[in-house]
């Protein structure tokens, strides 16, 4: 097939493939810069449906969840805050879900239509007991269908809510985009417990995932609970088998993160590196352009899974002296997030609020 | 009783507590329904001495958040849509309390599902503080000289709002009928449950009696049905079309003449057209093999004041979006003019269209004055703008342009043999002031 260039944005692209990968309910609150996805999503779900507030979007998709079908919202940083409490009982449920982030600036109402990537060190840290929510991160119109569709893929197979981190650029600027990139995405088959054995819901083999079962069927009795529990999600106080289960909810993530650890790594010099996600991957990819046709290439990282933090990315860092992360917030979340208070000798920043961050700072960085 | 749908007698409250009373009475209730399995079952419980029971029954079994079971139990009605499941929600007054707009919604929704709110008029899991349900006069350990004002009247609100079914009971002797009655309605039932905390409400209230405290306290035991009322299940569609098929995919039948990028912004006001004339002109760029991006900035109350937008047309893919040298500028109002005067300002080089209304800004670009507004009205102003600019500038043709115009919707509204005719006028005014 020849080129088949439309305008198209990246909210577009995101709904289109989390719903041929097998979304089925898009619970909806109306939020800035976040209402394209609910626009296209009314177009295309099978079920739409608008919630009073987040909490309540947040607890309809639970209950959908619980009831096996597979929901999504969309969001920015108010509505997420309402949010949190009810994210926290999906993950200790293990309810699959997708949860399509849009940053903008803040704090609080901040400017609802001005980009940011500044909801890092939140999402690093959105669990009490510090347990990673599986965060991907598109870089590009060909990461929003991707990704997208990788989002439920993984909140299926890990049994448990996956953000799909975006920023206002990303799912509001039209870009013109060759449509015969796409293919369409096979539909998740989904998996149910099936045995003549009692079902217990949070009982999971080495890989530490537990077969899901629906709420509602005649076979088995399924159980779930919010509070610190068994394998047959029994509420206990603190038992051996509880803390082991709630062990089991980091180790789930991080023992397979290799499954999804995405990222791009275009290896040029052996001293210096761009890394950048998101919105900001773009200008990186210009300025690691730019810097290659003066004759002075970069190594650059476009990390795409950014929680848990694979450890390839500092694995990767280690080699280089100088490695310049650029994202747009005030100070470095993400840096912060890799390197601590301290940093690293060598690392350095290139961080702005309320503008894209441009190629040329990116490269006045590597060159100073 | 372990065929039943509570697995033993034994249950985990105080003596002399309502719930466990409730608890054996919705035994015998659900006992009563045809055909109803315990695994027919789903009981959702809240935060609270109530939601501690959910170890005990046979059914499918959730416990979430504090208040946020009924909400909880909408998803799981609405995502199972099977009237032959029941929706059990147990919780208390605190619960009710902080998860009231769940109560409102779900019952407004009329979704099937039935509520049992055990409102025992205080926190009893957290030391006996007043809920919202707390009625006047009523002692609590952090209110010991009573409530000043009335509990909030819950049956009447989801009454009001829609419930199939909504009654007060007092939570004494057999109460199997009654729950019964609720299990069997289809849509939303509320049961609220007056009880006596043994605890804490005994020890606050020494020596009162339930039926006492509720009587005229505005907790009287009531019934109020909306009969006519027909629950919701959301609309399921089949086969929507893919967002990828209506988009257009202009066919590449144009040249151009440009190397490297333009970078242009639109700056006019609400109805004028700024936003789709951006788009018209990606549209034409495609048309001629190149790439765009465009981004639209606009007041959040939409339909008034200033309407920006920034375009990019380059041979080369775009990654970075932003603009960092303005090559052209489309300016057609005041609005407009003074969201992007800073901009313009900066311009060392490239072209400014200004609508002749308008004070030229100072600049180093070359500045190209024309009455934008008159020839096909202000609502084309910015069309005609950029189509005189993309004539004057030269680099894709103005039928490029045209063939985007006619393709789109806006083409029905303007005619492309006017537009032409009235860019034709433009470039006859003469050159540049």
């Amino acid at each position: 097939m020849g080129k088949q260039t439309a305008f198209i944005d990246g909210s577009r692209l995101m709904i289109e493939a989390a719903v041929q990968a097998g979304a089925e309910v898009f619970v909806g609150y109306p939020i800035t810069p976040a209402n394209l996805l609910y626009a296209y999503s009314s177009r295309r779900f099978p079920i739409v449906l608008p919630a009073p507030d987040e909490i309540t979007t947040l607890q309809w998709m639970s209950g959908f969840s619980a009831a096996g079908r597979f929901p999504v919202t969309a969001t920015s940083y108010p509505g997420l805050a309402l949010m949190i409490e009810s994210i926290g009982m999906a993950f200790m449920m293990e309810l699959p879900m997708v949860i399509m982030l849009v940053q903008r600036l803040g704090p609080a109402t901040g400017t609802a239509t001005c980009g940011a990537q500044g909801d890092l060190s939140l999402l690093h840290g959105i669990n009490s007991g510090g347990q990673p929510v599986p965060t991907l991160c598109p870089s590009d119109l060909d990461d929003c269908y991707n990704l997208s569709a990788e989002a439920v893929k993984l909140a299926l197979r890990l049994r448990c809510p996956v953000f799909l981190l975006s920023s206002k650029e990303m799912v509001m600027t039209l870009q013109s985009y060759d449509l015969s990139r796409v293919s369409p995405v096979e539909r998740v088959k989904r998996e149910y417990y099936s045995g003549p054995e009692p079902y217990l819901p949070y009982a999971a083999g080495p890989d530490g995932v537990p077969p899901f079962l629906p709420v509602g069927g005649i076979e088995h009795q399924v159980r779930l609970t919010a509070s610190t529990h068994e394998s047959n999600a029994s509420l206990q106080h603190s038992t051996p088998g509880a803390l082991e289960n709630t062990r089991r909810l980091r180790f789930k993530t991080e023992h397979n993160l290799h499954e999804y650890t995405r990222y791009e790594y275009d290896k040029r010099n052996p001293d210096t590196l761009i890394f950048s996600f998101g919105i900001t991957a773009a200008a990186a990819r210009e300025a690691a352009a730019s810097l290659a046709k003066k004759g002075k290439p970069v190594s650059l990282i476009i990390a795409k899974t950014l929680f848990p933090v694979p450890p390839d990315y500092l694995k990767i860092m280690e080699g280089y002296s100088r490695v310049i992360i650029a994202e747009e917030n005030q100070g470095g979340q993400y840096r912060e997030i890799l390197f601590g208070k301290n940093g690293r000798k060598g690392v350095s920043g290139v961080n702005g609020i309320g503008r894209l961050i441009s190629p040329t700072e990116i490269e006045a960085e590597v060159e100073k | 009783m372990s065929q039943g749908f509570l697995s033993t007698e034994n249950l985990p409250f105080c003596s002399g507590c309502g719930h466990g009373l409730l608890a054996r009475s919705i035994e015998k209730a659900l006992q009563r329904l045809d055909h109803l399995t315990p695994l027919d079952l789903v009981v959702v419980t809240d935060i609270g001495c109530i939601g501690i029971i959910d170890k005990q029954f046979n059914a499918h079994t959730v416990h979430g958040l504090h208040g946020r079971s009924v909400a909880l139990a909408t998803g799981i009605s609405m995502g199972l849509s099977n009237p032959e499941k029941k929706i059990l929600v147990l919780l208390g007054d605190g619960g009710a309390t902080i998860g009231l707009h769940h109560i409102i919604e779900a019952a407004h929704r009329n979704i099937d599902m039935t509520v049992i709110v055990h409102n025992n008029m205080l926190y009893g899991m957290t030391g006996g503080q007043p809920s919202g349900l707390t009625p006047c006069g009523f002692k609590t350990s952090t209110m010991p000289e009573g409530r000043p004002d009335s509990g909030m009247d819950l049956v009447k609100m989801v009454h009001g709002i829609g419930a199939s079914y909504a009654r007060r009971i007092i939570a004494a002797g057999d109460l199997t009928d009654v729950l019964e009655e609720a299990l069997r309605v289809r849509g939303f039932s509320l049961i609220e449950a007056v009880e006596l905390c043994p605890s804490y409400g005994v020890k606050f209230n020494p020596g009162r009696k339930l039926a006492e405290i509720t009587e005229g306290s505005g907790l009287a035991p009531v019934l109020l049905r909306n009969e006519s009322a027909e629950p919701f299940h959301p609309t399921l569609r089949g086969n929507t079309e893919s967002l990828l098929n209506d988009v257009p995919v202009p066919a590449v039948e144009f040249g151009h003449e440009l190397s490297g990028k333009v970078s242009i912004i639109l700056a006019g006001s609400a109805g004028e057209g700024v936003q789709s004339t951006a788009e018209l002109l990606a549209q034409a760029a495609i048309s001629c093999g190149l790439y765009v991006t465009k981004k639209g900035s606009y007041p959040v109350t939409v339909g008034v004041g200033f309407s920006l937008a920034e375009v990019i047309i380059s041979t080369e893919e775009i990654h970075y979006t932003g603009i960092t040298g303005i090559d052209a500028a489309l300016v057609t109002s005041v609005e407009g003019r003074e969201k992007a005067l800073a901009r313009l300002e900066k311009m060392g080089a490239g072209m400014i269209f200004i609508d002749s209304a308008l004070n030229v800004p100072a600049s180093g670009a070359e500045q190209i004055t024309r009455d934008y507004r008159a020839p096909l009205g202000a609502r084309s102003a910015s069309l005609l703008c950029a189509a005189h600019f993309v004539k004057r500038s030269g680099f894709m043709p103005l039928e490029a342009l045209l063939k985007a115009l006619s393709s789109s919707r806006a083409g029905r509204a303007v005619d492309t043999g006017k537009l032409e005719q009235a860019v034709e006028g433009l470039e006859r005014e003469g050159g540049a002031k």
